[in-house]
């Protein structure tokens, strides 16, 4: 199913210390989270963002620390997906594991503009700029990525592997 | 076929046969580790995902260290619900208080960890076992939770960036330099989804606190892990703590790599990383205009005894400069208890610096000595992003504590040759 936002581009090795500050990280609470997402960057950054936005990064996105809280901060703030030139390996695996889409896209992810709607079709692989025409097309995801997506989520996927066992509640 | 440190690791904790990089495999793990900040999150998965029992109670670590002892009510909360965890699970290996040290010193030290072994950590640090020849790594708290759960967990075989570390070290050239050199050199995505393996005929020169400080910011290159091979000095370095007959562990004559680092250090000079990022080295020598309001000398990367005894070489006899202030953490009650036994204590005392309990504390700009706006700070922590000890106007170098130590002495910073 595809799905459309605005673009909030941020540069390159933005780190999880401007994701989320650890002066934050006294909650797991994903909407309080959310209410500091890039607080590090640049204070009040997350009054710009409406439900369903995107964020484009440049290189090696979300690179530092280990904290999930990140990938929570910017499900809090609202951000649907973000489309990146690379992200930081820990932070991919987070992502996923929290069940925000990550799409990984390289150098192509220039031909995309600050504040302009993107539509992205998973199905269809494809991302499009709509205010600039620009189409590009997304790689496919690992298998162990989609399986983690079909089934929800980390917390699903073990959830299942407890019933197979018949050590679930 | 001819395995990297990394692939034969893997290799012993999966049935699987591990081939090349790129492919997963499901791998049986040896331990399980989360702190003050991560446990809560990895609680709260667990019981989402409807788990009654860790896998193994033995092989969970809980410590207790970002803000130890807890700074104020919120992080004193979150302790309460590891500490309840703790006690429902009959987790063996709980620390907290006078018994907790910051994870990556702690878990070595104590013999929890050993050559061979696999580990996952929610802290993006658990990289630095790579020092003592175990595959470790950090991962979010939900991958955390599914290992607590399983014992298992599934991985990418990582391509491998071989660094060989070959010439003469000279006298105050320390681990710290290294990896700050390597990082400089290859940049912060440099070893990205990769594992970093170090080898050369100076790593007899390395001692394994240097290794482990080495293997700590294998993560600041993007890498997976920084591994060592398991030699004699790694031996020696186990049966000190725990750990009678250590495996010896080596990368196969002939396993590939994606590509080879050599470093001379022949002759080399310190190495500082400059704000905001630990890419941005520069020798010392280049730095001496730079003025410093605050030194932190220690963390997961620095706190060691080692790192303690070079701080104390220093300051002995001498002073810190008016208008510094510098902190020192021994990373454990061990080191604290060593440093003290030694006589450390009194020189730090006498140069006029802050002795802290162990924490992690001003590294992430939890407590304990965060940065205001406009103010300069040398650390021997791991990482300088924009804001990471406090506010977004400060700026964090990084340096080994021979020249954080040097830099407190002089209030710029300050190699040992100058002082």
């Amino acid at each position: 199913m595809s799905f459309t936002g605005k673009v909030h581009k941020v540069g390159a090795h933005i780190d999880t210390d401007a994701i989320i500050p650890a002066r934050f990280l006294v909650t797991t609470d994903t909407r309080k989270l959310g209410e500091a997402c890039m607080e590090g960057l640049e204070p009040g950054w997350v009054k710009r963002v409406h439900e369903g936005d995107i964020i484009v990064a440049g290189r090696n996105f979300g690179c530092g620390s280990s904290r999930e809280h990140a990938p929570l901060a910017i499900i809090g703030a609202g951000i649907r997906a973000v489309v990146g030139h690379s992200f930081a390996r820990i932070f991919y695996r987070n992502a996923f594991n929290m069940g925000l889409m990550l799409l990984e896209v390289g150098d192509e992810v220039d031909k995309i503009n600050d504040g302009d709607t993107l539509e992205i079709s998973p199905e269809n692989g494809t991302i499009r700029d709509l205010d600039n025409g620009a189409e590009i097309r997304i790689p496919p995801l690992s298998p162990m990525m989609q399986t983690l997506i079909d089934k929800g989520g980390m917390v699903n996927y073990v959830k299942e592997q407890l019933k197979l066992r018949g050590e679930a509640e | 076929m001819a395995m990297t440190l990394a692939q034969k690791i893997l290799q012993m904790h999966t049935d699987e046969e591990v081939r090349e990089p790129g492919q997963i495999v499901e791998c049986s793990l040896s331990g399980v580790l989360a702190n003050d900040i991560t446990g809560p999150l990895a609680i709260k998965s667990f019981h989402a995902m409807g788990a009654k029992k860790v896998f193994d109670r033995d092989r969970v670590f809980l410590v207790m260290d970002h803000y130890t002892p807890q700074k104020d009510i919120a992080s004193a909360n979150q302790v309460i619900v590891s500490r309840r965890f703790a006690r429902e699970m009959g987790i063996t290996h709980y620390y907290e208080g006078g018994c907790a040290g910051v994870e990556h010193a702690l878990l070595p030290e104590k013999g929890l960890v050993k050559p061979g072994d696999l580990v996952i950590g929610a802290d993006s640090h658990t990289c630095t076992y790579g020092g003592i020849g175990a595959f470790s790594t950090g991962l979010g708290s939900t991958d955390i939770a599914c290992g607590m759960v399983l014992g298992k967990l599934w991985f990418k075989v990582p391509a491998t960036i071989r660094v060989n570390i070959e010439g003469t070290m000279p006298r105050w050239i320390r681990g710290k330099d290294l990896i700050l050199r390597l990082i400089g050199e290859i940049g912060v995505d440099g070893a990205l989804y990769r594992a970093l393996e170090f080898g050369g005929s100076a790593l007899k020169d390395v001692d394994i606190e240097g290794r482990l400080c080495m293997a700590n910011m294998a993560i600041e290159a993007g890498g997976k892990c920084g591994l060592f091979p398991s030699d004699d000095l790694t031996a020696e370095y186990c049966r000190a703590h725990g750990t009678p007959d250590p495996m010896r562990l080596a990368a196969d004559e002939g396993a590939e790599y994606e590509r080879t680092v050599t470093m001379d250090v022949t002759g080399m000079e310190p190495v500082v990383a400059c704000p905001h990022l630990p890419e941005n080295t520069r020798p010392v020598s280049e730095l001496s205009d730079v003025t410093v309001d605050q030194v932190v000398i220690g963390s997961c990367t620095n706190g060691r005894i080692s790192d303690m005894r070079d701080a104390a070489e220093i300051l002995r006899g001498r002073k810190v400069a008016k208008g510094v202030r510098c902190i020192v953490i021994p990373a454990t009650p061990a080191v604290w208890r060593q440093a003290m036994d030694e006589g450390l204590f009194e020189v730090f005392s006498d140069a006029g610096c802050v002795i802290s309990t162990p924490t992690c504390g001003p590294c992430l700009g939890g407590y304990m000595g965060v940065l205001g706006d406009g103010e300069r700070c040398i650390s021997t922590s791991n990482r300088n992003f924009r804001g990471r000890m406090g506010s977004l106007d400060s700026e964090l170098y990084l340096a080994s504590p021979v020249v954080a130590a040097a830099s407190a002495v002089t209030g710029v910073i300050t190699g040992p040759e100058a002082l």
